[in-house]
C-alpha cells in the first residue's frame, strides 16, 4: 500500500497504463471500474517491484511474458466453492430442476476463474442426476486460473469454507465423495469424473464476441470491475449467448437494472439475482 | 468545520450501539450522505439492514453496485463485498481478499473514498477489535480527510480507535454524544 500523497497514483497515469497494455497486448481494462483498478496497479507495482507506473511501463514492454502475468495480478480472482449458499439453493431448486426432463443442459460459467463454481454446479448437478447431460463452458480472461480449474486441484484449507457453504445447502450428498486429500495433506483434486462435460476456454468479455447459446449463464462478480458502460456492452453479449426461457445468474449484489439489455429479462429471484430471458 | 461531501464510518466489535445513536440522533432533512463500514459475519446477508432501519430516521440500503451516491441515505458495505468511492459519484463493489479478516474491510473503504473525496470526506473510527482501518486512516490522513476517534474511555474495545490515535491521525476524540453534535453541526453549514 502507498503511504504518501505524493506517490497517489493520477487519474491520468491509471489510463496511461490502460492504454499502454491496451496498444501494446490487445488487453482492453480501459472502461474497467476505476478504484479498484488503481488498488490492482498499486498491487502490480508492489509485484513487480516498481518504483513507477513508467518502471511498470518499460518492464512489460520490454518482457511480453509479463504481460500476461500483469493480467492475472491486475484482475481480482477470489472465488470460492457454493459462495452464497441461499443462491445455490434457488438454482438447483428453480433453475435446474426445470430440466430435468429435458435432453441437454447448456451452461457458461463466463469469468469462471479458478473454477470452484464449476466444480459446485458439477456437484450439484451429479447430485440431482443430471450431470450426464450438462454440456458446459467456463471461460476466464487468465489462462492461469483456467489451468489450476482444469487441475481441480485446491488448497486444503479452502475446505473450511467449503464445507461451511456446503452444510448450508441442506443436500443428503456427501461432499467427501467428490474429492480426495493429496498424501500430503496439503491440497484437495475434485473428482475428474466431475468435469468431463466441461470446456475450459480462454475468452476475454470485454473484446470478443459470445461463442455459442446457452441455457443457463452465470456471470458473477466480474461486472463489478466494470464501469457502467462496459457492463452495458458485456450484458448485450450475455443476453446474445442466452436461447429465449434461459437463465442468467450475477452477484448477490450485482444489479443489471441500468443496462439496456434488462427489458429482456424478468427476474426470477429478485434475492438471489436469478433472472430469467422473455425474448 | 469543512463542508464535507460524505461521511464515514469504520467500526467492528463494540461499535454497533454507537452506530445505532449515531443513526436515530440524525434529523430526518440530513444532506450529507452517511456510509457504513461495518464487520460483520459473511453468512448472514440479511437482517443488519432491517435492524438499523428500525433506529434511522434516513434511509439504510445496502447498495448494489453503480448505485449512485446520494444525501439522505445511509449506505451500508453488505456482507462479503468491500465497499468502494468511484469518482463519478457511485459506489462499487469488489471481492477482493478480506484484509484482518474481514471483507467488507474499514481499510479499503477508508482508502478509496479518501483518494475521491480528500479533504471533502469526514471519517470516523469506532470500537473494535482488531487494527483494519489504521491503513486506510494513514492514507485518508495524508488526503486531507478530517479524522474522528472514538474516545477510549468510551470505546467497549479500544483496539481500532487506540491504533489511529497512537499514530496521532484523528483531528478529533471525541464520545458518542459530542461525535453526533459534531455530524449534526455540519447540516447547518
Ligand atoms: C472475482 S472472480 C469471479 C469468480 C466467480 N465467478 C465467482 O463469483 O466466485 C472474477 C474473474 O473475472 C475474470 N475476468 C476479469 N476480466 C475479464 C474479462 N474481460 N473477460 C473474462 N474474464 C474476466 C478474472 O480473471 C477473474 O477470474
Amino acid at each position: 500500500m502507498l503511504l504518501n500523497k505524493d506517490t497517489d497514483l493520477s487519474l491520468t497515469i491509471i489510463k496511461q497504463f490502460q492504454t499502454f497494455l491496451f496498444e501494446k497486448y490487445g488487453y482492453d481494462f480501459r472502461d474497467y471500474a476505476l478504484s479498484s483498478f488503481k488498488r490492482r496497479v498499486e498491487h502490480l507495482l508492489f509485484f513487480f517491484k516498481s518504483g513507477s507506473v513508467n518502471d511498470l511501463i518499460r518492464k512489460i514492454d520490454a518482457n511480453p511474458s509479463l504481460a500476461e502475468q500483469a493480467v492475472k495480478e491486475i484482475t481480482v480472482n477470489t472465488t470460492e466453492m457454493f459462495r452464497d449458499p441461499s443462491f445455490w439453493r434457488k438454482m438447483r431448486d428453480e433453475v435446474l430442476s426445470q430440466f430435468v426432463s429435458s435432453p441437454v443442459i447448456r451452461i457458461w460459467h463466463a469469468a469462471c476463474s479458478s473454477g470452484e463454481e464449476v466444480y459446485s454446479m458439477c456437484i450439484i448437478l451429479q447430485e440431482m442426476g443430471l450431470l450426464d447431460k450438462a454440456r458446459i463452458f467456463a471461460s476466464d480472461i487468465n489462462s492461469e486460473v483456467l489451468a489450476n480449474a482444469k487441475s481441480g486441484v485446491y488448497p486444503i484449507r479452502s475446505l473450511d469454507t467449503t464445507k461451511s457453504n456446503f452444510d448450508r445447502l441442506g443436500t443428503s450428498g456427501k461432499l467427501e465423495n467428490y474429492y480426495k486429500v493429496s498424501s500430503d495433506q496439503t491440497t484437495i483434486k475434485y473428482n475428474e469424473s466431475l468435469i468431463k462435460n466441461v470446456n475450459f476456454r480462454k475468452h476475454n468479455l470485454v473484446s470478443e464476441e459470445g461463442f455459442s447459446k446457452f441455457d443457463i449463464v452465470l456471470c458473477r462478480n466480474v461486472m463489478i470491475y466494470f464501469n457502467f458502460d462496459l457492463q452495458d456492452r458485456v450484458m448485450d453479449t450475455i443476453s446474445n449467448s442466452l436461447f429465449k426461457g434461459g437463465f442468467l445468474a450475477i452477484g448477490s449484489k450485482e444489479t443489471i437494472v441500468w443496462c439496456s439489455t434488462a427489458k429482456d429479462f424478468q427476474p426470477l429471484s429478485v434475492e438471489e439475482k436469478i433472472y430469467k430471458k422473455i425474448v | 468545520m469543512e463542508r464535507f461531501k460524505v461521511i464515514v464510518i469504520g467500526g467492528s466489535a463494540g461499535s454497533f450501539q454507537v452506530v445505532t445513536r449515531i443513526l436515530a440522533a440524525l434529523p430526518a432533512n440530513f444532506n450529507i450522505p452517511v456510509v457504513l463500514c461495518l464487520h460483520r459475519l459473511k453468512h448472514i446477508r440479511s437482517g443488519f439492514e432491517e435492524v438499523l432501519n428500525k433506529k434511522s430516521t434516513l434511509k439504510v440500503i445496502e447498495p448494489e453496485d453503480k448505485t449512485k451516491l446520494q444525501k439522505g441515505y445511509v449506505y451500508l458495505a453488505p456482507a462479503n463485498y468491500h465497499l468502494y468511492a468511484e469518482i463519478n459519484g457511485t459506489l462499487s463493489l469488489s471481492t477482493e481478499e478480506s484484509v484482518s479478516f474481514s471483507r467488507p474491510s474499514i481499510d479499503l473503504t477508508f482508502d478509496t473514498f479518501s483518494y475521491v473525496y480528500k479533504n471533502k470526506m469526514l471519517g470516523i473510527i469506532l470500537s473494535g477489535a482488531n487494527r483494519d482501518g489504521l491503513n486506510g486512516c494513514i492514507l485518508a490522513k495524508a488526503r486531507g480527510t478530517t479524522l474522528i476517534a472514538q474516545s477510549l474511555e468510551e470505546a467497549e474495545i479500544q483496539t481500532m480507535p487506540e491504533s489511529i490515535i497512537q499514530q496521532q491521525l484523528p483531528t478529533y476524540i471525541l464520545k458518542t454524544e459530542d461525535i453526533i453534535k459534531k455530524i449534526i453541526a455540519l447540516n447547518k453549514l
